[in-house]
């Protein structure tokens, strides 16, 4: 089943589902209960107030937690229990709330590795170089310009990612997600601590990685502002459970929402 | 002005991705394979030999081995001289055993053992790091030690409990034993030393190195992205193994030719790589050699000048070489703490803006 959005975007069937996902931590339960959906295409953003969940919910997602109950199926098949190196190789791609690139690499070489799990020339090849390793590597080179290039950090290509300011590093992360060409990518916080311009920047990279690589996005962030322009549908958590799942317009304006997190203000 | 990177444009990413992308660095680095291949083995000699060239060759092949663990893999490790040991004793086991068998062979089977004992002793990697991960790999040092002093086997029941290499040709000329020219040691292992350090450069600039040194800088982001943790970090004890086996076979076959674990394998000679590429340059490969060339040939001037320059006794010179070769190693960790291979890349950057840096 496939309808169209205003814009023309095609939002296809499910994508990514959570079943009943319980999770708890000795005695503290982090999520209770939680089900919702990602369909294919769309822009899903998971909100709610400090501690509500919504990181644990991406971890249990990229396979770092696994939740005591529930089950994720992922393009229509059940996942056992998987390391997070396995989730990456399914096609799910993510960002960290606090940056976590490879300090000590250039920016290149960062996105590079956001594409080892397509890369395989063995020992052999990877020493003598000429041969596969070097065809291979110029054949993930080029798609990593295309990143480069969209990303617009042509200038900052071979500099070690540790000298460069806060919102470069968050785009290079990005771009690392990006190049991994992932099915669902998850953001968490992409823009937190930036200011105005670069968030605008970080909204239309969003958009149009959506847009025209048809990516699948998930994304936690705090600013409302940005939450309801990007996404199609909002899922709110608070205190490990889900309060609200809708589209922008009916999370906002629904009391339950309005009380644990959005405040009068919006009401 | 000397040091130019403008005008040498790349135009291909083959081009973009070689191994030294700047002109003027590799008509440099072709001139010294040329001089080291063509011209110093004519002017060799067994002073040079014995006691700087081989020495600076073995010790740069430990420190590459040590820096594919640590400076790029992350992973502190203290068995160096262990695992030295281990490829000197395969090299004597495989030499013995195989006499008719070329002694290239035979130095990277012995590299090879080595690779699978590291493997086994890269196993508490996989659960604790840093200082904790450096006890661990003590373990290998002092057990491996042990283990050739116990165990009459390795020795081959010698008397006096040490092993002796035993002549062995290569194409006909002596290359280990007494009667082995010095030039022929030199090549052998020059030649060893220099198609490795292009391995492992190829290794590390590829998906390999990559997921190495993702998995030094942030294994949580690591493994997110897919790098499998197991794998990245065995395979790095792996092939540092390997080096250091070759380095260990090296010294033992055709270095000192003869070895007893206690004192050539010792846990000083641990210390010893790590100091080579901590001042060296942790995560680079020219870094393991100029760490090398420092603790090894340093050492070696320092006695020239102070004994045959100076007049000195020998004995006082060789305690104020210790006192100097200390200051001299604080000195360069204050002035650069990331080692010799920064010095020469920030020297780099300034001569290429040199004589206008704005």
């Amino acid at each position: 089943m496939t309808e169209s959005t205003q814009e023309g975007r095609k939002i296809g069937g499910t994508l990514l589902e959570v079943k009943n996902i319980t999770l708890s931590f000795g005695g503290v339960k982090a999520l209770t209960d939680i089900s919702f959906d990602i369909k294919e295409g769309e822009i899903r953003a998971i909100i709610g107030p400090n501690g509500a969940g919504k990181s644990s919910m991406l971890n249990v997602i990229s396979g770092f937690y696994h939740p005591q109950q529930g089950e994720v199926w992922f393009r229509g098949q059940k996942r056992g229990p998987m390391r997070p190196y396995e989730v990456a190789r399914q096609g799910i791609a993510r960002t960290f709330q606090n940056i976590a690139l490879f300090k000590g690499m250039s920016t290149l070489d960062n996105l590079m590795t956001g594409r080892i799990t397509q890369m395989n020339a063995n020992l052999f090849w990877q020493a003598i170089w000429k041969g596969p390793a070097e065809r291979e590597e110029i054949a993930h080179r080029e798609r990593v310009e295309h990143i480069i290039d969209f990303l617009g950090i042509q200038a900052i290509r071979k500099t070690p990612v540790g000298r460069l300011p806060y919102g470069l590093q968050k785009r290079v992360e990005l771009g690392r997600a990006l190049a991994a060409e992932a099915k669902l990518l998850l953001l968490d916080e992409p823009m937190a601590g930036m200011n105005l311009e670069e968030k605008e920047d970080m909204c239309r990279f969003i958009l149009d990685v959506n847009d025209e690589f048809g990516t699948t996005i998930a994304l936690i962030e705090h600013d409302m502002g940005v939450v309801m322009d990007l996404s199609d549908r909002v899922v709110v958590l608070d205190y490990g459970r889900k309060l609200a799942d809708g589209t922008p317009a009916e999370v906002r304006s629904d009391p339950e929402v309005i009380k644990a997190y959005l405040g009068g203000a919006h009401a | 002005m000397f040091y130019r990177e403008a005008g040498d444009f790349k135009t291909s990413y083959a081009a973009d991705q070689q191994t030294f992308p700047i002109r003027l660095d590799r008509h440099m680095v072709w001139g010294i394979l040329a001089i080291a291949f063509f011209v110093v083995p004519f002017f060799i000699n067994d002073y040079w030999e014995k006691s700087v060239l081989l020495p600076f060759l073995v010790w740069a092949m430990a420190a590459l081995g040590l820096n594919i663990l640590t400076g790029f893999c992350g992973q502190v490790s203290l068995g160096s001289g262990g695992f030295m040991a281990v490829g000197a004793y395969a090299c004597y086991k495989l030499m013995v055993a195989f006499p008719w068998m070329n002694m290239f062979i035979v130095v990277i089977l012995a590299g090879l053992i080595t690779a699978i004992v590291g493997v086994i002793f890269g196993l508490p990697s996989l659960r604790i790091k840093g200082f904790y991960l450096a006890v661990a790999t003590l373990a290998s040092q002092f057990f491996l030690v042990w283990l050739f002093n116990k165990v009459p086997w390795f020795y081959n029941n010698s008397a006096s409990g040490m092993i002796v290499a035993p002549e062995r040709t290569f194409f006909g000329i002596p290359l280990t034993g007494a009667n082995s020219p010095s030039w022929m040691t030199y090549l052998f292992c020059l030649t060893l030393v220099v198609v490795f350090a292009f391995i492992a450069h190829n290794l590390i600039r590829g998906r390999i190195g990559r997921s190495w040194m993702a998995i030094r800088d942030m294994d949580i982001a690591a493994e997110i992205i897919g790098v499998p943790p197991l794998k990245a970090k065995l395979s790095a004890f792996a092939i540092s193994s390997f080096y250091i086996g070759m380095s260990g076979a090296m010294m033992f076959a055709i270095y000192l030719g003869t070895a007893e674990p206690t004192e050539a394998f010792g846990i000083s000679k641990s210390f010893l790589v790590l100091f080579m590429i901590i001042i060296g340059g942790l995560g680079s490969i020219l870094g393991s050699f100029l760490g090398a060339a420092f603790l090894t040939l340093m050492p070696v001037l320092l006695k020239n000048v102070m004994v045959n320059g100076l007049g000195w006794p020998a004995d006082l010179a060789a305690h104020i070489e210790l006192l100097l070769i200390g200051a001299l190693i604080m000195f360069f960790l204050i002035v650069e703490p990331h080692g010799l291979a920064q010095l020469w890349r920030v020297t780099k950057e300034k001569l290429r803006l040199w004589p206008f840096p704005h």
